[in-house]
């Protein structure tokens, strides 16, 4: 916690010192999603002393970004929660993933070490759903027959706030459980059948850390700064995997990438023996025609700088950088930003 | 008296000198400054006068503002969900589907035992301190109650989270549970599994920050009560409770129920340290352990992320709703004092 708290302090003072002495130097500014910001800022931070030129960028969560890029007040805007192509379309964006991370369900259990407990995707979905209601119930039983699992109650933790964590997660409980598809449902926020509510990543965290018998989702990097115990998950091969580095690339290497549909894929419940099933990317959106066009340049010079040399500090925050092939892909694809000239502004 | 005349020729006490002329032989200029320094006087009056009453007029502007812009926002849910959004239980951003009747429940019932436990406890605080408190012990006391009123309510929140309700959970909701486990009534009150953070766990929280208005208000009231008042009622053989009951506090009872009133505004409105223990589940549940959730933290959880017009309208609209409610209980407390103040004319 303090760790990560430290982090975000020291980021945040980098970001405003960045932004700070930007006045005279390219600008440009983005918003959305608070998942991806730390490595967002750290990529700033490193881009600034290398060029010169400051990224501004906001975490006000994804619904925030898609608001803001959608009224152009922003070079760029994020979101852990693509857009359909027809969504982009209309709003005349092009979207890409920029960033990969995985979603770990965590429990707050005595006796229970991290990454020791194994659970499935249909008993994550009934757990959520309210039907499984005590840890020694026989279907956590029968998936961990060794665990000593004591008859206490399950507390649910969810998010309370509007996620793409969220979105992702029901996205996968969707896949795998028809009940939680026709009773719940996928969206970044849902109306959740039992449980108490959390604002962000971090109040999962700490509600998880501070409630015996809890449960709930996060990102990877806050369940391993947070030392909470994540479990394995039973994937799509019926594989018992760990989350890690190695099983979120899996998944995203499984994944199709298709540049025609703005990159749209949602990486849970993807193929592979060693792929983790609730992994998620994030994404960037960018107007094609945009108004700043030096701005967007600088945007796309700076995406570019990240997928090249950014990859180690990424790694070190506990995401997970795209693929070499899927990177070839979307700079292919920023031959769409044009300017007013029809001139493409990719570097 | 010596008199210059006109012609410079001094005469004594020859003619009659007169305001008129004085000021005709002396002071034209004098005259006029004053009448110039009058009219400074009156135009810093008129502009004072005309400052102060259109900061009045600001008031009603921002207050009027506020109810257009809300009700402005509030329209697309008023129109699809009507009435029934205030009965509705549901809250689905999934299928647009929003009702506000779990989140009206919980910031009622919440404030409701807020006050129950913060209004017996605070006239407790004040009685000790005025009436009962060794003298050296009264202003740390009173100091320390003054510090509560200034803590940060985030701070009640992270303090709520991270010390009181794992507290709760361990110690409290089991003895509860066990408790009132075959009592009628109170058993489904008190049921189910103990999450530590739920609606009670909010209660003892906002009663908590809620306290130290109850008590200082009450304080100060208590010791407008004239002395020779209370000397009169020892005299007679009252003891202290008689003398509280039936002198000092309907002597004082206009200003307890003034602060008794701005502690449940701020337990109505509390925002983030309810968010932090409440749960933020959207359940109307006839347990008080199971969590639940408020307008105020309803609002401040999901508005940033509110994705669709209807979802943001549903939210605009519990804001509306709150602000009825304050409006209601301000009201309330108005034609109370209105009462009082009749009854005692």
């Amino acid at each position: 916690m303090r760790s990560k708290f430290l982090t975000r302090a020291v980021l945040t003072a980098a970001g405003l010192a960045v932004w700070a002495n930007v006045a005279s130097a390219l600008d440009i500014s983005g918003a959305g999603a608070t998942f991806p910001y730390p490595i967002y800022a750290k990529w700033a931070e490193t881009y600034k002393k290398e060029t010169g030129n400051g990224l501004n960028y906001q975490s006000i969560g994804s619904g925030g970004g898609v608001k803001q890029i959608k009224a152009r007040t922003v070079t760029f805007g994020a979101s852990d929660q693509p857009q359909k192509i027809a969504d982009l379309d209309a709003a005349g964006l092009t979207q890409w993933p920029q960033v990969i991370g995985g979603i770990v369900p965590v429990i707050n259990l005595e006796g229970v070490a991290p990454g020791t407990l194994t659970l499935d995707g249909q008993t994550l979905a009934r757990i959520f759903l309210g039907e499984i209601v005590s840890w020694d119930d026989a279907a956590i039983k029968k998936l961990n027959p060794k665990a000593k699992l004591a008859a206490a109650p399950i507390v649910v933790v969810h998010r309370a706030d509007g996620s793409g964590t969220t979105f992702n997660f029901t996205n996968y409980l969707s896949k795998v459980s028809a009940d939680w598809k026709t009773k719940v449902g996928e969206n970044s926020a849902v109306e959740w059948p039992v449980g108490i509510g959390a604002k962000g990543n971090e109040g999962v965290a700490n509600n998880v850390a501070n409630t015996k018998g809890a449960i709930g989702y996060v990102e990877y990097a806050y369940a391993k700064q947070n030392k909470l115990t994540f479990t394995k998950l039973v994937n799509k091969e019926g594989k018992v995997v760990s989350p890690a580095t190695e099983s979120f690339q899996a998944a995203a290497s499984a994944a199709k990438w298709e540049p025609a549909a703005g990159f749209y894929e949602i990486l849970t419940d993807e193929p592979g023996a060693k792929t983790w099933p609730i992994t998620a990317a994030t994404f960037i959106l960018l107007p094609k025609q945009p108004q700043d066009e030096a701005a967007a340049g600088e945007a796309l010079r700076f995406f570019s700088w990240a997928f090249a040399n950014g990859g180690k500090a990424a790694e070190e925050l506990d995401y997970i950088p795209m693929p070499k092939a899927v990177v070839a892909l979307i700079k292919k694809s920023w031959a769409d930003v044009k300017g007013a000239g029809g001139k493409s502004l990719a570097p | 008296m010596t008199v210059v005349a006109p012609d410079g020729r001094k005469s004594e006490g020859a003619a009659q000198v007169t305001d008129l002329t004085l000021a005709q032989k002396i002071a034209p200029t004098v005259i006029v400054d004053r009448a110039r320094a009058l009219d400074r006087i009156a135009t810093i009056d008129r502009i004072f006068h005309q400052l102060t009453r259109g900061a009045a007029i600001a008031v009603l502007i921002i207050l009027g503002g506020v109810i257009v812009s809300l009700i402005h926002g509030a329209l697309p849910a008023i129109q699809t969900f009507g009435f029934g959004f205030l009965t509705s239980q549901a809250w689905n951003p999934v299928n647009d589907n929003f009702g506000a009747w779990p989140a009206i429940y919980g910031t009622v019932v919440t404030s409701m035992i807020a006050m129950l436990i913060a209004v017996p406890v605070g006239l407790g605080v004040a009685t000790f301190l005025t009436e009962l408190c060794p003298h050296p012990l009264r202003r740390p006391i009173g100091v320390a109650i003054e510090l509560l009123a200034g803590i940060p309510s985030i701070i009640y929140g992270i303090w709520g989270l991270f010390v009181f309700a794992p507290f709760v959970q361990t110690h409290v909701q089991p003895a509860l549970i066990a408790g009132f486990a075959g009592v009628p009534l109170l058993s489904s009150l008190f049921a189910g599994p103990p999450y530590g953070i739920g609606v009670l766990t909010a209660s003892f929280i906002l009663a908590i920050m809620v306290l130290p208005f109850i008590a200082s208000i009450s304080r100060d009231v208590f010791e407008t009560t004239p002395p020779v008042l209370k000397e009169a009622a020892t005299g007679i053989g009252c003891t202290t409770w008689e003398m509280m009951r039936y002198v000092v506090l309907p002597y004082s009872r206009a200003g307890v129920i003034g602060g008794v009133m701005l502690g449940l505004g701020r337990a109505l409105g509390e925002t983030m340290a309810v968010t932090f223990v409440i749960g933020n589940a959207h359940k109307v549940s006839p347990s008080l352990l199971a969590p639940g959730t408020t307008i105020s933290a309803t609002i401040a959880n999901e508005f940033t992320e509110a994705v669709g017009d209807l979802y943001t309208s549903a939210l605009i609209e519990l804001g509306l709703i709150l602000f009825v409610i304050t409006f209601v209980v301000l009201a309330i407390a108005r034609y109370m004092l209105m009462r009082l103040e009749r009854m005692s004319a």
